[in-house]
């Protein structure tokens, strides 16, 4: 017996999932939404997504190997997605410098001076997303319509998104009904006939890729079922009272950040809580403050405040809520 | 109706390769170490001294307080030393070295195979009669049976669960013990069920061994009270608390023991132990291990003597292949690795197990991505991704808080994590401070 | 200036003045009657809130030193004679002095001398391997390599030497908190007496096996054959299950135990070369 052993504690098996499995499972999970983009948008959607992913990865990797002077960990896929995720945030027509900058802020600020994958305690994506809508508002709310594959980046036709045709029309006092004459038709909005970001567009596509998310184990059904289900209800509270001043649950549903958020951003394993229960409460929070912002607050859409703003309970809710123990404490008397 | 238990579990795919290869007796080897603790609690005392003729099934070593039990010879022939071997854990012991000579038997086990069914032993006597042929727990936990046999004063106990699970991969020696002595094995459950004074008991059995599950479901026919429930296939449901939970419903209470739910868990090896201990009079110095692995020119399941060096076993398995990156000594999930084969097998090796080098290797660690995956897996509901830093971190208060005690070190968790984060070393670490600092209070 | 202007200040003033108020009675009813001593006493200690002196920081420390009437027992380590000096100035009191320590690993258990019979691939934790198994070498008491006691050393003057695989420790950095010793799960480092030119003299083995497995499994082993304790003029060497061990504050680095040792097991550091020897150690020799 000349063979040298291995020795370690148990267990001494460990499952196939890797973390850049993980990751590469949500970069396919993205891709039926990332081809509606292309479809709708063209030139402009690929060029945003390449520059969002190339950038992402860049800084990632300057960092740790120039300022942090550790391994690079690109590897793990997680840079990918950050890029992928804020492309997805934002108009197909957004100048290459301004995605760098959003990739900048993502990836160097808000995940890598807080420690690196696993210690950020909002969602990367987002935290660039919101940052870019607030130093550029203009290239940041100018949405190109979608036009078939085109060869059009930031000379793009652009127009206002249905969410936005709805919120401003509402506060002028215009009736809800004849907003509605104004907008695509619910299955029109439901294939991604519509203005706004690129990822947000198509509800099927990203559908598709949240199912097949939950069949790969990736994410859980709680979080993304949670969301959409308070905001059905809420919307669907507020129509009943008064259809003429508030939109229809489907529509809110359709429109809006709300379908790629509650799938896609809302899910990030490092953002959102580790229970069942606490992914519940998470999942109300984020549907809740969606509908104020978008029926009372200034901006047309909320989902990306509403996540950031839940991303900041989450430690609570980890503290606080615990699963449940096996077997009832035993007092020793 | 499979049953399960509700919370965790995890799917490691089974790798039984073993389960249709018949129990083959091996061969007594030319010399056996034979440690003198192979049990929880205080390890026996050595009663013979160097030079001593001894005969398989003699005492050799005599139990020490309470919690103990005796070790008896496994083979016959002379007293070579008393000596401190490596053993299966890499530190040292004290063994009783013995070179065999022929096969002779103490002469009041009686050897023959015919199946004895009639209990002529009182409930105190068959108790009496485990604590003196040195029964422990053949699932690898090795605790004294008689201690197990006895319901402490206060407790109450209306129920007996029979461990036929066998959920850890590869391990196959329970599984060949049902088909192929399943009456001795059902013989067995009802002398428990005498000692513990309970009138039923049930068998689970997991759903990956139907041949066993009809086989003892025919057999339980003919005696009273036994039934057999078949299982889901999900890992740890060889736990005891979790077979509990999915045979009867009950839970036993964090801190607390199975007792205090009215129930007694043993194991299937246990049970025939107890058989050949009470209707053949013979202590317990042999046992079924499973020899198995991918690389393996000839997996199987041996009888084998207590004491016989772990080469011996990988030798009548067609000897480690070369590829051999990893031994095992138990089931994958829970087993001990050993760093060197010269060791003697103990009454609580269920297996060895040989890895290939490309099984061998952890994977590289990355950082935690707090998906929750353990907490998913824990069986226990405990959050493996806090308790383990807390572990690390030398937090023992809060690890204390949030139940590090209730692990059962079943490893889902480990086997889970996508980070292939080492959580169990941790915790394992956090949970013996834990314990130690919490039996100090008491004593204060 | 606007009506606006003026009652903002005066707002924010008598806000402000209300805050003072209130802060100031606060204080004076909680407040915390001390020895004003401990204040000083803390400031003339190093800060670094190690938990070398034995107490759970620096202020601990000085509650103790202020109320206790001598210094029997008590030392601050890192900042040593000159700290405890101006501490005996401010309570008045004479010092005692302390002989200045330095930690030493005891083990040279390189690749080269225990040869590698299994290789450990669990948590990078010593504690986490030492509760597993004997460890990679047939010796069951000596460093596992995994640097618990580098984690612990908060004045960076231990690193892990990747090619002997054990602790190296930089005495011009050491200050003998101790960290590294209680990190230790196998009780390897000592605190031992420091001399000038950082001379040292010490068994570098802990292994308490009889002397025929200790060598096999470590070619610089002690294998307690005594002969050390027996040249030694100052009754500096004992033995104890199997292992020699050198009082380093009886030891007058004589050096007449250094070539009795028949493995090597005893390491002179900091001397002069004598002559060349057939069996050098790792790291003997060091100038």
């Amino acid at each position: 017996m000349s063979n040298i052993l291995n020795v370690s504690p148990s267990p001494h098996q460990q499952s196939a999932e890797t973390t850049r499995k993980l990751m590469l499972g949500v970069v396919i999970a993205l891709a039926p939404a990332l081809a509606a983009s292309v479809w709708y948008f063209g030139l402009g959607a690929i060029i945003v997504t390449l520059v969002s992913v190339v950038s992402c990865v860049a800084v990632e990797y300057l960092i740790q190997k120039f300022i942090l002077k550790t391994k690079p960990s690109v590897s793990d896929g997680s840079a990918i997605v950050t890029g992928l995720l804020l492309a997805f945030n934002v108009p197909s027509n957004l100048p290459v410098h301004i995605i760098i900058i959003g990739a900048i802020v993502s990836i160097g600020v808000a995940k890598m001076t807080f420690g690196g994958l696993g210690n950020n305690p909002f969602n990367p994506a987002l935290v660039g997303r919101v940052f870019l809508l607030i130093s550029f508002p203009v290239q940041m709310t100018s949405w190109p319509v979608p036009s078939g594959f085109n060869t059009g980046y930031t000379d793009a036709v652009t127009g206002a998104t249905p969410l936005a045709i709805m919120s401003e029309g509402i506060k002028n006092g215009e009736a809800v009904s004849a907003l509605m004459e104004k907008i695509p038709s619910h299955m029109q909005l439901f294939y991604g006939y519509m203005g706004g970001s690129m990822g947000e567009i198509a509800a099927v596509a990203l559908i598709l890729g949240g199912l097949y998310m939950i069949w790969r184990k990736i994410i859980t059904w709680h979080i993304p079922v949670t969301i959409l289900l308070t905001v059905a209800v809420f919307t669907g509270i507020l129509w009943a009272v008064d259809p003429t001043k508030y939109a229809d649950p489907l529509f809110h549903l359709l429109t809006g950040g709300i379908m790629l958020g509650a799938i896609f951003m809302a899910t990030d394993y490092v953002t959102s809580p580790m229970t069942a229960m606490g992914m519940i409460i998470y999942g109300i929070g984020i549907g809740v403050i969606t509908v104020l912002i978008r029926t009372w607050g200034a901006y047309p859409e909320g989902v990306s405040f509403a996540i950031l703003i839940m991303n900041s309970f989450v430690p609570l809710l980890n503290m606080y809520i615990k699963p449940k123990r096996f077997g009832k404490e035993v007092k020793h008397g | 109706m499979l049953k399960t238990f509700p919370k965790g579990g995890i799917h490691p795919p089974e790798n039984k390769l073993t389960a249709d290869r018949p129990i083959v007796i091996l061969p007594v080897p030319s010399q056996v170490t034979v440690p003198v603790s192979q049990h929880i609690g205080a390890p026996a005392v050595p009663v013979v001294e160097k030079g001593a003729a001894v005969k398989a099934g003699q005492l050799i070593a005599q139990a020490k307080g309470f919690v103990s039990t005796n070790i008896h010879s496994p083979v016959s022939g002379k007293v070579n030393k008393i000596d401190t071997v490596v053993d299966t854990t890499g530190y040292k012991q004290t063994a009783v070295v013995i070179d065999a000579e022929g096969d002779e038997w103490v002469e009041t086990i009686d050897r023959s195979a015919a199946l004895v069914k009639e209990i002529t032993l009182s409930r105190e006597q068959i108790i009496e009669r485990c604590q003196q042929c040195g029964l422990v727990g053949m699932g690898g936990a090795t605790f004294p049976t008689h201690i197990k046999l006895t319901v402490p004063a206060g407790k109450k106990c209306d129920m007996l669960i029979i461990n036929g699970v066998e959920c850890e991969p590869y391990l196959t020696s329970d599984h060949r013990l049902m088909l192929e002595k399943g009456a001795e094995v059902l013989t067995g459950v009802s002398i428990i069920m005498k000692a513990l004074g309970v009138e039923n008991a049930v068998i689970g059995i997991e759903a990956n061994k139907p041949d066993a599950i009809s086989q003892l479901t025919e057999l339980a026919k003919d005696f009273k009270g036994i039934t057999v429930q078949p299982l889901k296939v999900k890992y740890p449901q060889g736990g005891e608390k979790q077979l509990i939970k999915a045979c009867t419903g009950r839970e036993v209470p964090s801190g607390g023991l199975p007792v205090d739910v009215g129930v007694v868990v043993q194991n299937v090896g246990t049970s025939f132990a107890v058989y050949e201990a009470v209707q053949k009079n013979k202590p317990l110095f042999e046992r079924v291990v499973t020899v198995t692995g991918k690389s393996v020119k000839n997996p199987g399941n041996f009888m084998v003597r207590v004491g016989t060096p772990v080469t011996a076993l990988i030798e009548a398995a067609g000897g480690m292949p070369d590829d051999t990156g990893k031994v095992v000594n138990g089931g994958p999930m829970m087993g001990k690795a050993l760093a060197i084969t010269d060791v003697p097998v103990t009454k609580g090796t269920s297996g060895i197990i040989m890895f290939p080098a490309d099984a061998s290797k952890r994977a590289e660690v990355m950082p935690c991505i707090r998906c929750g995956k353990c907490s998913s897996a824990c069986a226990m509901g405990l959050e493996p991704w806090l308790i383990s830093v807390l572990g690390q971190k030398a937090m023992y208060e809060k690890a204390e808080q949030e139940k590090i005690t209730d692990c059962m070190e079943c490893g889902a968790c480990a086997y889970t994590c996508p980070a292939k984060r080492p959580l169990l070393d941790y915790i394992r670490l956090g949970k013996a401070t834990v314990i130690r600092m919490a039996r100090e209070r008491v004593t204060k | 200036m606007s009506s606006t202007v003026l009652l903002t200040i005066a707002m924010l003033s008598a806000l402000g003045l209300l805050a003072a108020i209130i802060l100031y009675f606060v204080a004076q009813k909680f407040r915390v009657v001390e020895d004003p001593r401990i204040d000083t006493v803390t400031e003339a200690l190093p800060g670094a809130n190690c938990g070398g002196c034995g107490y759970t920081g620096c202020r601990a420390f000085a509650e103790t030193l202020v109320k206790s009437t001598s210094f029997e027992g008590l030392n601050c380590p890192v900042g040593g004679a000159e700290t405890m000096g101006k501490v005996a100035v401010i309570l008045d009191r004479q010092p005692v002095a302390v002989e200045p320590k330095v930690a030493v690993v005891r083990c040279n258990g390189t690749p080269d001398n225990a040869t590698r019979t299994s290789y450990y691939d669990g948590a990078v934790s010593c504690r986490v391997a030492h509760s597993l198994y004997g460890g990679q070498t047939g010796c069951q008491y000596g460093c596992l390599g995994c640097g618990d006691c580098v984690a612990a050393c908060k004045f960076d003057a231990m690193y892990m030497d990747p090619v002997t695989q054990l602790p190296v420790i930089l005495d011009e950095k050491c200050v003998a908190c101790g960290a590294c010793v209680k990190a230790c799960p196998r009780s390897i480092i000592e605190l031992r007496k420091r001399n000038k030119k950082d001379r040292k003299i010490y068994v570098s083995c802990v292994n308490r096996d009889k002397g025929g497995p200790a060598r096999k499994a470590c070619k610089v082993a002690c294998i307690g054959c005594g002969k050390c304790m027996k040249v030694c003029p100052y009754e500096a060497i004992t033995m104890e299950n199997n292992l020699a061990f050198i009082d380093s504050f009886k030891c007058r680095l004589c050096r007449k135990c250094e070539p009795e040792c028949p493995t090597g097991a005893i390491l002179e550091i900091g001397f002069p070369v004598k002559e060349a020897k057939p069996a050098e150690p790792a790291d003997a020799a060091v100038n």
